[in-house]
């Protein structure tokens, strides 16, 4: 014993204080618990400091300005080149509010059309680990945040709470290796489970090499995952190709890429349809009107090849030619009228000269 | 102006030569990288690539020369660490643990003011705390971490050159290099 406690007494502590660790993550994972004490300790430290921060910097950042400004009383030339520098400031200062604004504008827009019960809040602090998408905002337990709610922006799903704090939450990025949710597509209604990458695009698993997809098609939260409300965008397909079993999807959050100051909480969420249509862009990127329709093309038939995408199109099309060739007119004639004779080929409606048999038109 | 051997030499002729911090700037300095790490990578993103709350432990355990000590403060810095993550805590806990273990250790075979020195093991142990802490969110977590081996050499680089700056930086505010 004493040769443990002398000789090797580094070692000796060195092996406690590793166990000690080993069996306090032990502990955590096998019970799914966590340590609220020591994590509330520390976020509250660090983002208290780090509030404190950036509103010290921001009033740093004034007061500098207003220095220059009295620097520019004293010597003329000095006042010029100061002033100078001094409406740089305030014009970079000015173009920051402006677009803090239009960003607080469209945010509160949202929050008053959505039918879900949200809390802007601000992020304040990223995460520490190395290609963790994990972010702190400035709202926590005390208003209401909870622990497995989403956050969204106007463009998209955002992440969620995975702890809330007294005065701060942790934010997980659907960028985050960890993340995962629900997803169906827009189109042809294809559900996956969304995944993050910890890179700039996510992956969407489980979509069978059967299932119809596009690139382009936009994605939007189903609400299996009880996390995220029903209807929430998420962001187009950018790859799809086949795998060895399953498709291989990926998808750009379009929450993310305006980058984040603002976000809100989702504290109550009500599920909505999936939209028809793409969701509009709420950047202030301005559109013109789509063209008017060409009068030549106006006036030309559709085509029937337009519509026919698929065998049953197809097959539909060409019995419809047959009935008509024989006089037919589908959806009249009474129960146990003759039907067409479908063995009978019809002419094509092209051009092309008339190659089946010569037989009149049946009488309707 | 004295060079940093002779700083250290008068820390060695201390009672058990060791270096006496305040406690304090013990408690200051640590946490004041991790608001760094968590805050200033909001405005430039690329300064969250620097791993300061492991360069803080470094310093602490290349200059105080005590493997206990460092041990024990890699192990508190890497547990606050971890309650700002999103993991179980522990894991940097670990990872700081044995480096500021072996850090120790390393000082005593090594001219640790040499500044080349000073980069070579922090480019050393900044690769050996990632590759520890990728190993154990693997094995322990059974998470599927991805281990880079090109970004964590450029990386342990550029924690390495910022390191001897740094370790300048801290021998004035702590008066001890």
């Amino acid at each position: 014993m004493e040769l443990l406690t002398h000789r090797y007494r580094n070692v000796s502590v060195l092996v406690a204080a590793v166990l000690a660790q080993l069996l306090l993550l032990g502990y955590q994972i096998r019970s799914r618990e966590d340590v609220p004490l020591v994590r509330v300790w520390a976020v509250t430290a660090v983002t208290e400091v780090a509030s404190l921060l950036e509103s010290a910097g921001a009033a740093a950042a004034a007061v500098a300005r207003n220095y220059l400004w009295l620097i520019g009383v004293r010597q003329e030339n000095e006042r010029l080149r100061s002033e100078l520098e001094g409406l740089k400031l305030e014009n970079q200062h000015l173009r920051a509010e402006l677009a803090r604004a239009e960003r607080a504008e469209a945010l509160r827009l949202f929050q008053a059309r959505t039918p879900s019960r949200t809390l802007a809040a601000r992020i304040i602090g990223a995460g520490p680990v190395l290609n963790s998408k994990v972010v702190f905002v400035d709202v926590g337990s005390r208003q209401g945040v909870e622990a497995g709610m989403a956050v969204i922006t106007p463009e998209g799903v955002v992440g969620r709470v995975r702890a809330a704090y007294p005065v701060s939450s942790q934010v997980v990025l659907l960028t985050d290796p960890s993340f995962a949710g629900g997803v169906i597509s827009q189109r042809h209604h294809v559900q996956g489970t969304l995944k993050g990458k910890g890179v700039r695009l996510c992956t969407v698993d489980y979509i069978q090499n059967e299932d119809k997809l596009e690139v382009g098609e936009w994605f939007y939260t189903s609400g299996d995952d009880r996390v995220f409300p029903r209807g929430l965008p998420v962001g187009p397909a950018v790859v799809v190709r086949r795998g060895k079993l399953l498709k291989e999807v990926l998808v750009a959050p379009s929450g993310l890429e305006n980058g984040l100051e603002e976000v809100l909480i989702v504290l109550e969420g009500v599920h909505q349809p999936i939209p028809a249509e793409t969701p509009p862009a709420v950047s202030t990127l301005h559109l013109l009107p789509p063209p008017p329709a060409d009068p030549m093309r106006a006036t030309e038939p559709a085509g029937p090849a337009a519509s026919l995408e698929t065998d049953a199109d197809r097959l539909r099309e060409r019995y419809r030619r047959i009935g008509e060739a024989q006089g037919h007119r589908f959806g009249e004639g009474l129960p146990g009228s003759p039907p067409p004779d479908f063995t009978l080929e019809a002419a094509p409606e092209t051009p092309a000269p008339w190659s089946g048999p010569e037989k009149p038109p049946a009488a309707p | 102006m004295r060079a940093d051997s002779d700083l250290l030499v008068d820390g060695l002729r201390r009672p058990q030569g060791e270096a006496r911090f305040q406690k304090l700037k013990l408690v200051a300095v640590p946490l004041a990288a991790l608001v760094f790490q968590v805050w200033v990578p909001l405005a430039v993103v690329y300064l969250g690539y620097l791993e300061l709350p492991l360069l803080v432990v470094l310093y602490f355990a290349l200059t105080r020369r005590r493997q206990i000590a460092s041990l024990l403060y890699g192990a508190a810095v890497g547990l606050s660490q971890d309650a700002l993550s999103h993991n179980p805590i522990g894991m940097f806990g670990i990872a700081k643990t044995l480096a500021g273990y072996f850090a120790a250790a390393a000082s005593v075979r090594f001219d640790v003011d040499n500044p080349v020195v000073r980069f070579l093991l922090s480019f050393f142990f900044y690769f050996f705390h990632q590759f520890l802490y990728w190993a154990l969110t693997r094995a322990l977590l059974a998470q599927p971490a991805s281990f880079s081996l090109q970004q964590a050499l450029m990386l342990g680089a550029l924690n390495g050159a910022v390191a001897v700056p740094l370790f300048h930086v801290l021998a004035k505010l702590l008066g001890r290099g």
